[in-house]
């Protein structure tokens, strides 16, 4: 097989002391999909960035190769040329090309998208400004930008954000690199607009026959557009195989760890999740021997720790970096390296008896004002006529494309909103007319977890002092029993108790969630509501975060309402989804119901669009072409009849109701006559 | 220092520190942010000695405000000599040397020549005329001066009356340094107060102060500030002058603050960790007080004194033009009126001494506010 970009023994050194990628030896092929994974901070974006010599200051190449194959047969070696040189500025944007995770920062705001995408085009061949057009165009027509000729004169602000995304890839593509670099391009992305942009780069890679290497942290991405992967930890390759090897016979316990802890959606997407313990190291605390002894669970003192790892080939082009593959394999005994899994949870609670918060037709609508006196002109309607029951014990998942209205509904339950109608129950409250020690049961009933750890945590205050607020606010607390709550809940959430003087910045995410959930219990709560909790988190700590919530739940019998838009964790700690488009709730059912027996369209679209569901192999996906609905704009009949495949002129016209049994309702006119796909029972992970 | 956890795989400060890292609150963090800031200390050592000049100028300058000499009218400056070369070797002997006066009869000026052979010695802690320090302590030492009381010394020169240009700066100080200080607390206590209903309650009140403030900022300053100067009545005692001065500069001053303390409360009010504080059931008064205020307090001291230079600025032009200060009153902006032609200019530069200062204390108020700017937010890397 030819290599496009041999590299080395590469390091990568900041500020002259840190070597945040150390020896990293990887191989990029021509014409194929490689992915690059890894949690974050495993320096899997610095490495992309030396290929283009583009890594931000501090940081330099300070060591080993970069060869770059040339068209003509000549090697180039990157690592030696110098950033600033003609020769360099030729590679960036005609050999190689990048995109990125946010197009919003990458493409100007000031000029046209056309005019970017033919200027790369200009700066490397010599082009007449008609021609670049046209070529231009033809690019966007190419990566399905809706009306090419029109969006090429268009500014950034103007394009939804995956037709800047596509804009972006067009950019990237317009001199036909024989190298893409993809860094994360689809995380920002729904879960929709991500299936459509994976689905066009796949189609691209496949028509240009250009390399690609793809950075993600999500397996279900790689599962999807992979041909080969290296999974990354701490600045090296541990393993690297062809995806399906890898995926279905791991052999790495990094790699294993990070496929147990994603949750999944094929076979029981219930089973616990397993969680890599601890987190990433900074750089400059790389443990010795192997980087990922500290964490792994088949690691010998005798060995690990001190012993530099070398890469054992296990034929079949699967490489891996691990002492229990290598000369020293006899020492490990068979019985630890099958990873044991935990034990099974209860089954899933079924709904039952009377409703701990019960919601009635329950509206939420921003107004928008103008003008000097600012009068209402119009009215962002985020919350449409909700109705739902959350039952003591169970956890009910809130999910649905950004834009649809979850998170309102979330902070308009737990009273950071007013609500303009509509019933609002808490066990025997009237939440709306709450009032005086009505109002303060329901503050310390009723508590939120937030989706930034950094943002919700107050960097003035510490640690107990953030827990302890409510505690201080509300009934009579003295000092000393504060301080033994704090501390029981510190532990309770996995922290030592001592963390209570700290401020909040001595904390990692993870860490800072816990203390978000510490805060949360401090008020022994009834109900916590946790908008988007672990979104912000890199795949093992939130299965750390999804676990403790878990366990948490069994311990003191909280109820959960979880917002998130990931689908895998919704199925995961769910024991019933609400799917929410456009300010309604579209379908709201018992878990399995949700997902192995969708009725409504938009449920089965959001199925499909989850990566890795073996979409290649059936060749009839079902994509969802437009967006959400302007929530502005006042809409007849069903909200999501645009981009419905099975709409009928009834559902312009009629507002569908919420109807059905009691474990399963659905708001579609035709969801009794319609067969919807859903994910399969079997190993869907692996796509080819 | 921090440890790497081997089993739990956390990273984590030891714990049996109690200080460092995360044991640092908010004003530590700030602190060793500014510390980073080479310009802004230096700045911040600048304003700090500005101000102990401010503080007690009777004792360090050589010679009181009243003191004037016209034999010695529009002396140069002299040159300061560390030591005297005898026939034993060099000596160390700070000192200055006297003039010898020829008069110009043809321009009818007095021409100056230090004489080498009459020699003024410098001696510290001299005994000089007597003040009173601080205002209230007696005193008659000097920090330096000639040993002689009476012996002509103008290290920056002297003034049409024989005044030590030295001695005057060093008293504008107390006048141009506070007169900013001032000012800008009259206009922090506006632009909080402002601002702060401004961001808080949003909506027609914060449209209608916004469209105020633009219109405040729409008016021409000079203008405006003589206007008001002249509205001053002329025989009110000087102190009174003072204090209509910086109320003058503070209605112009406030506005930029309340726009800096208005945009903080919008930011504010919307981060999640008040959005929690509200969930945990604190009332308004506290949310501002504990959450929201110390929250930008730093930000709050970065801006003011980035404003202070302005109220320097604008006393010194307010007085070199005439309309602001006056005498018996002595600010830097007095001082500069004696510059005001330009044949007095063209034969005493030296006049021009006390505008040196006033570049320096405002060059050095801006490195001060922008290192403080920098480090008002430590949790940004």
């Amino acid at each position: 097989m030819e290599n496009l970009v041999e590299i080395r023994g590469l390091r990568i050194t900041f500020a002259g002391a840190v070597d945040v990628v150390q020896g990293l030896d990887l191989d990029i092929p021509a014409g194929k999909t490689l992915c690059l994974v890894g949690e974050s901070g495993c320096g899997k974006s610095v490495t992309a960035k030396s290929i283009l010599q583009v890594i931000d200051h501090p940081g330099r190449v300070s060591g080993g190769s970069i060869n770059l194959r040339q068209t003509d047969g000549s090697v180039l070696d990157i690592a030696k040329t110098k950033p600033t040189s003609p020769l360099m500025r030729q590679v960036r944007g005609g050999d190689i090309a990048m995109i990125h995770q946010e197009p919003m920062s990458f493409l100007s705001p000031l000029y046209t998208i056309g005019n970017q995408i033919s200027e790369a085009l200009m700066l490397h061949r010599k082009i007449g400004k008609k021609e670049a057009r046209t070529e231009g165009i033809k690019m966007l027509e190419e990566v399905g930008m809706p009306d090419p000729a029109r969006r090429y004169d268009s500014f950034t602000f103007q394009l939804s954000g995956g037709q800047r995304q596509r804009a972006m890839i067009a950019m990237a593509l317009i001199n036909k690199p024989r190298l893409l670099i993809a860094d994360e391009p689809t995380t920002a992305l729904d879960v929709t607009t991500q299936a459509n942009i994976l689905d066009l780069l796949g189609e691209l890679q496949r028509e240009t026959g250009m390399g690609v290497l793809f950075i993600t942290h999500d397996l279900g991405v790689v599962a999807e557009i992979a041909d080969e992967v290296a999974v990354m930890y701490l600045g090296k390759i541990v393993e690297r195989a062809p995806v399906r090897e890898l995926l279905e016979n791991p052999k790495h316990p990094y790699t294993k760890g990070l496929l147990a802890s994603m949750p999944r959606l094929d076979g029981d997407f219930k089973a616990p999740l397993k969680a890599i313990p601890g987190m990433v190291p900074p750089p400059a605390l790389r443990p010795a021997g192997c980087s990922f002894h500290p964490r792994c669970e088949w690691a010998r003192k005798d060995m690990c720790g001190h012993v530099a790892v070398l890469e054992t080939d296990l034929g079949q082009n699967h490489m891996v970096a691990c002492h229990a593959y290598g000369p020293q394999a006899h020492k490990f005994s068979r019985a630890t390296r099958t990873a044991d899994l935990a034990a099974p949870v209860a089954a899933s609670k079924k709904a039952a008896g009377k409703p701990l918060l019960s919601v009635r037709n329950l509206h939420k609508h921003f107004a928008i004002r103008a003008g000097f006196f600012q009068r209402q002109v119009g009215a962002v309607r985020a919350v449409n006529d909700i109705s739902l029951d959350v039952f003591p014990g169970e956890t009910l998942g809130l999910v649905g494309e950004s834009g649809c209205g979850k998170s309102t509904l979330g902070q308009t339950l737990v009273g950071l909103h007013r609500a303009d109608s509509g019933d609002v129950q808490f066990a025997d409250i009237d939440v709306r007319a709450a009032k005086g020690a009505e109002a303060k049961q329901l503050r310390t009933d009723i508590r939120m977890v937030f989706q930034d750890p950094t943002g919700s945590l107050n960097p003035r205050m510490r640690v107990r002092d953030i827990i302890g607020e409510v505690l201080q606010v509300n009934g009579n607390h003295s000092a000393a029993e504060i301080e033994e709550k704090v501390q029981g809940l510190l532990s309770r959430v996995g922290l030592s108790p001592d963390y209570a003087e700290r401020y909040p910045h001595a904390f990692s995410g993870g860490q800072r969630q816990r203390i978000a959930i510490a805060r949360a219990l401090a008020s022994d709560p009834k109900l916590v509501i946790a908008d988007e909790a672990v979104s912000a988190l890199d795949v093992s700590v939130q299965t750390q975060i999804i676990n403790m919530m878990k366990e948490l739940q069994a311990e003191l019998g909280l109820t959960y309402v979880f917002v998130s838009h990931d689908l895998g964790v919704i199925a995961n700690i769910s024991d019933r989804v609400a799917v929410m488009y456009a300010g309604r709730i579209v379908e709201l059912g018992e878990t399995d119901q949700i997902f192995r027996n969708p009725r409504h369209p938009y449920t089965e679209a959001l199925l499909a669009a989850i990566p890795g569901r073996g979409a290649r192999k059936t060749g009839a996906r079902i994509r969802l072409t437009g967006h959400v609905p302007d929530a502005a704009k006042p809409l007849e009949g069903c909200a999501f009849a645009d981009r419905c495949r099975y709409v009928t002129d009834a559902c312009r016209v009629n507002v569908p109701a919420l109807r059905g049994e009691a474990n399963h309702l659905d708001a579609c006119l035709r969801s009794e006559e319609l067969k919807l796909r859903s994910v399969s029972q079997t190993g869907a992970l692996v796509s080819a | 220092m921090t440890t790497f956890d081997e089993t739990s795989g956390m990273v984590s400060p030891a714990p049996e520190k109690r200080r460092g890292q995360g044991f640092e609150g908010h004003w530590a963090l700030v602190w060793r942010k500014f510390l980073r800031h080479r310009l802004g200390v230096l700045g911040g050592m600048i304003v700090l000695l500005a101000y102990v000049v401010a503080a007690i100028p009777d004792f360090l300058a050589p010679v009181t405000l009243e003191a004037y000499n016209p034999a010695y009218a529009y002396a140069p400056p002299q040159q300061v000599h560390l030591g005297v070369s005898t026939e034993d070797g060099w000596q160390f002997r700070p000192h200055v040397n006297a003039y010898k006066t020829v008069i110009d009869y043809n321009s009818g000026r007095r021409i100056f020549t230090a004489d080498p052979d009459s020699i003024v010695d410098i001696g510290f802690f001299v005994v000089g005329e007597p003040y009173r320090l601080l205002g209230f302590i007696p005193a008659d030492r000097h920090l330096f001066g000639p040993v002689e009381v009476g012996q002509p010394f103008y290290i920056f020169g002297a003034d049409r009356l024989g005044r030590d240009i030295l001695s005057r700066t060093i008293y504008g100080a107390r006048i141009s340094m506070t007169i900013g200080l001032l000012g800008v607390a009259a206009s922090l206590v506006l632009g909080i107060l402002v601002g702060g209903v401004s961001g808080l309650f949003g909506g027609v009140v914060d449209n209608v102060i916004q469209r105020l403030i633009e219109f405040v900022q729409s008016v021409p300053a000079i203008p405006l500030w003589i206007g008001l100067a002249a509205a001053i009545p002329r025989d009110i005692p000087p102190l009174q002058v003072y204090f209509f001065i910086t109320i003058i500069l503070s209605i112009l001053g406030w506005t930029s603050l309340a726009r800096v303390v208005r945009g903080r409360f919008l930011a504010m009010r919307n981060e999640d960790f008040v959005k929690a504080a509200r969930l945990d059931g604190c009332g308004p008064v506290r949310i501002i007080f504990r959450h929201m205020l110390p929250s930008f307090l730093s930000h709050i001291i970065a801006t003011v004194s980035l404003a202070i230079p302005g109220m320097i600025l604008a006393e010194t032009a307010l007085s070199y033009l005439g309309i602001g200060l006056r005498t018996p009153i002595v600010s830097w902006g007095v001082l500069l009126q004696e510059a005001q032609n330009v044949r007095t200019i063209a034969s005493a530069p030296w006049l021009l001494l006390p505008g040196v200062a006033v570049v320096i204390a405002v060059l050095a108020l801006n490195f001060l506010g922008d290192g403080l700017r920098d480090a008002a937010d430590p949790y940004a890397d």
